[in-house]
């Protein structure tokens, strides 16, 4: 817990580190009586989504007393952003900047962060490594432990024992909420299977719409979904009568039908709680992970057509991720292909660096990832 | 001299009275909002060209703009209406990146693998377009269709390979190219955050002024452009005025994606689509497809652009208002064409006009 320059590898110090963020003294801490802190989104901030699970975080730090926040939404990943930030900076006198995308992290911000020293940039999603300037941090949360919950809950409402997934992109980070959502289902019931369509980017409205359709049509019963918006998903899938698990944001206004539980973010409590302690002179450290423990995720509230049995199990498994004693990937695992891609005996924690890597979907998936 | 004045005149009043209905209508409908219209006006400025930082931002913004704007206003001096740049742009920097990948550990000195990777994306650009060209005159494709269906096609190309061939094994959760040595990375001009590209666009709108209005060639093309038969007629070689024409267009295009992979991004990701192909269309149009004219109004475009941030962070508006606000300038921009050299009949007495001229 002292060394504070980790290497990709050394990622398990996140999570604690995490936990221990107030306390922290050291380099560049100052004490501000205010300070403005300035948010960027990629999409629309009132998209049900990613963009909104961040803008609902952001409206919190804005009620806190002594902080002003500035936001701009829809900035592309592209030089738009590096001059959102510098605007944010140079225009609006933003020393601490939340640029939210994925996609902002390098070039533009590792560039932003060399040529404003005195500026703390936070990063959502990306990989801080070592070499990085100090004052850039990237933080991300394990939200499959979200999903897998969900899945839990979508095992036990299922009658058709078919899932249907809409995708945006076949990467580490999606395939792995595919997998956690299968992996809890099956264990109320190993024979339940899932489809999963990628749509080939993270907003698509009208593909996501077509998809959700084909799923149904396909038989599915309970769809889920990772793009920035899934409000097309979650409307699509009720007006079709099915259930639904939502993702990024909760997204139950839109289907009371339907909606069961979701993965969401939980920036709201983390974005407040880190500023007061930078107000109060702390450090963040520059890599910073964590799962419901650490008050990254959580999960909407279940829908009133939950049973209770559904219920116990997915609030036991969410006990279990609170504790930090329960793992989602752990041998034996096979892929839709019939390799064994974790044997028998391995326990992948979820700080395991391996599991950034993700290349497959475990058996019972049927898609392509390539 | 007072014709001067008035011809002047002619070309100035609409674009003045274009501003001032836009700032009316848009007033009202920041008013409608609650927002104070005089305030918002201030932050517009404020944000586009208030500042150096702010000049710069604007300027930074309009590099693109400058190149994807000639891939429209050129081949539409022969007629051809090529909306496509998007495509060019894309395979422009795919294929810099190409050869910056492939030749940067050569040995050969940067400056060369800069200019072979300029080379690079011009050719890849240019031949997209060029083909446009092509298919137009053999096959009889109408271009403005070709092109747009083939930057599509060029993105999903793009995507392909980023995915695939080319894809850094590093990038995993936005699949990528690898990232360009930071040797070869364009720089910027010296005392700004203004990166090189900038002038790059400026030349090829001066050089294009030049070739379209100051040349036998650029006269052929526009004589092509108002009657293709006639230029025919006359033995202008039509078929191969078109491919050059579309191929510097899209070579305009592809010079633009070599300067956004080598002077911002780095790297082709999907990314790479960052739209100034298509916004190119619109700043060609409001240039009337003049080169020189491209000139401010991408800088305008810019600015607006770049002000836009400002007026979501100062007064937590929606990313949507700015949009109006062009949607209106440029509303007001076209309806003014309509006056263009007229209203000054209006002002002044036929009689004394008559004497003027």
């Amino acid at each position: 817990m002292t060394n504070f320059a980790p290497s990709r590898r050394s990622v398990l110090l996140g999570a604690a580190a995490t936990a221990a963020t107030a306390a922290l003294p050291g380099r560049g801490a100052q004490a501000a009586a205010s300070m403005t802190v300035g948010f960027i989104y990629v999409g629309s901030r009132d998209d049900y989504g990613y963009n909104q699970s961040h803008a609902e975080g952001a409206a919190v730090v804005r009620k806190m007393p002594g902080v002003s926040v500035v936001e701009q939404e829809r900035v592309p990943e592209t030089v738009a952003c590096a001059n959102a930030m510098e605007g944010m900076i140079h225009l609006d006198g933003a020393t601490l900047l939340f640029p939210t995308s994925y996609g902002y992290f390098n070039p533009y911000m590792l560039k932003a962060a060399k040529t404003n020293p005195g500026v703390t940039f936070m990063h959502c999603g990306g990989l801080w490594a070592k070499g990085d300037p100090l004052n850039a941090h990237s933080y991300f949360g394990y939200i499959d432990e979200a999903v897998y919950v969900s899945g839990i809950v979508a095992g036990h409402m299922t009658k058709t024992k078919k899932f249907g997934f809409v995708a945006a992109k076949p990467i580490p980070q999606v395939l792995r909420n595919i997998n956690a959502f299968i992996l809890g289902a099956q264990t109320v019931d190993p024979s339940i299977t899932m489809q999963v369509i990628f749509t080939g980017d993270w907003f698509m409205p009208v593909r996501e719409a077509e998809v959700t359709n084909t799923l149904a049509d396909q038989g599915a019963d309970v769809i889920t979904c990772h793009v920035d918006s899934p409000k097309v998903v979650i409307e699509t899938a009720e007006k079709r009568g099915l259930y639904t698990c939502g993702y990024h944001a909760d997204q139950a206004p839109l289907a009371p039908k339907g909606y069961l539980t979701g993965a969401e973010w939980n920036w709201t409590y983390l974005y407040p709680k880190w500023i007061t302690a930078m107000m109060a002179g702390g450090t963040m450290p520059n890599y910073i992970r964590g799962g419901f423990k650490e008050g990254f995720v959580k999960s909407s509230p279940y829908g009133a057509m939950v049973p209770a049995a559904a219920r116990a199990q997915a609030d036991a498994a969410r006990a279990g991720f609170m504790t930090g004693d329960f793992a989602i990937f752990k041998g034996p695992i096979k892929d839709n292909k019939g390799n064994t891609v974790i044997p028998a005996g391995t326990v992948m924690g979820e700080h395991d660096p391996v599991l950034e890597g993700m290349g497959y979907m475990v058996a019972g998936v049927s898609g392509s990832a390539t | 001299m007072g014709g001067i004045i008035q011809r002047w005149l002619g070309v100035l009043l609409p674009l003045l009275l274009a501003l001032a209905a836009t700032m009316v209508v848009f007033g009202a409908f920041l008013a409608v909002q609650g927002v104070d219209p005089i305030q918002a006006y201030g932050i517009i400025w404020l944000g586009g060209f208030g500042t150096w930082f702010s000049w710069q931002d604007s300027l930074v913004r309009a590099a693109p703009l400058l190149l994807t704007g000639l891939c429209v206003a050129l081949p539409a001096q022969m007629g051809l209406m090529i909306i496509g740049g998007e495509g060019a742009f894309v395979l422009g920097a795919l294929g810099a990146v190409a050869a910056g990948l492939a030749l940067a550990s050569s040995g050969l000195p940067d400056v060369v693998v800069d200019i072979a990777m300029g080379i690079a994306g011009i050719c890849a650009g240019g031949a997209l377009i060029a083909f446009c060209g092509i298919l137009r005159f053999k096959r009889g494709v109408n271009e403005t269709i070709s092109s747009l269906l083939l930057a599509y096609i060029s993105i999903a190309f793009m995507n392909q390979i980023i995915a695939g061939p080319m894809r850094d094994p590093a990038s995993l959760n936005r699949p990528a190219t690898r990232t360009l040595p930071d040797n070869l990375m364009l720089g910027d001009i010296p005392g700004t955050t203004i990166h090189v590209g900038l002038i790059f666009g400026l030349v090829c709108c001066v050089a294009a002024y030049i070739c379209v209005y100051f040349t036998k060639f650029g006269f052929a093309a526009r004589v092509v452009g108002g009657n293709a038969r006639a230029g025919r007629v006359v033995g202008l070689p039509v078929e191969r005025m078109i491919v050059a024409f579309c191929f510097a267009a899209g070579g305009a295009a592809g010079l633009g994606g070599m300067v956004e992979v080598a002077a911002v991004q780095g790297a082709v990701s999907s990314d790479i689509a960052t739209g100034a192909g298509y916004t190119g269309i619109l700043v060609a149009f409001l240039a009337r497809m003049n080169p020189l004219a491209i000139i401010p109004v991408a800088v305008l475009l810019g600015g607006l652009d770049a002000a836009g941030g400002l007026l979501q962070q100062r007064l937590n508006l929606p990313d949507a208002t700015m949009l109006v606000f062009r949607g209106v300038l440029f509303v007001m921009l076209l309806a003014s064409e309509a006056f263009q050299g007229r209203l000054t009949r209006y002002l002044v007495p036929r009689r004394r006009l008559a004497e003027v001229v």
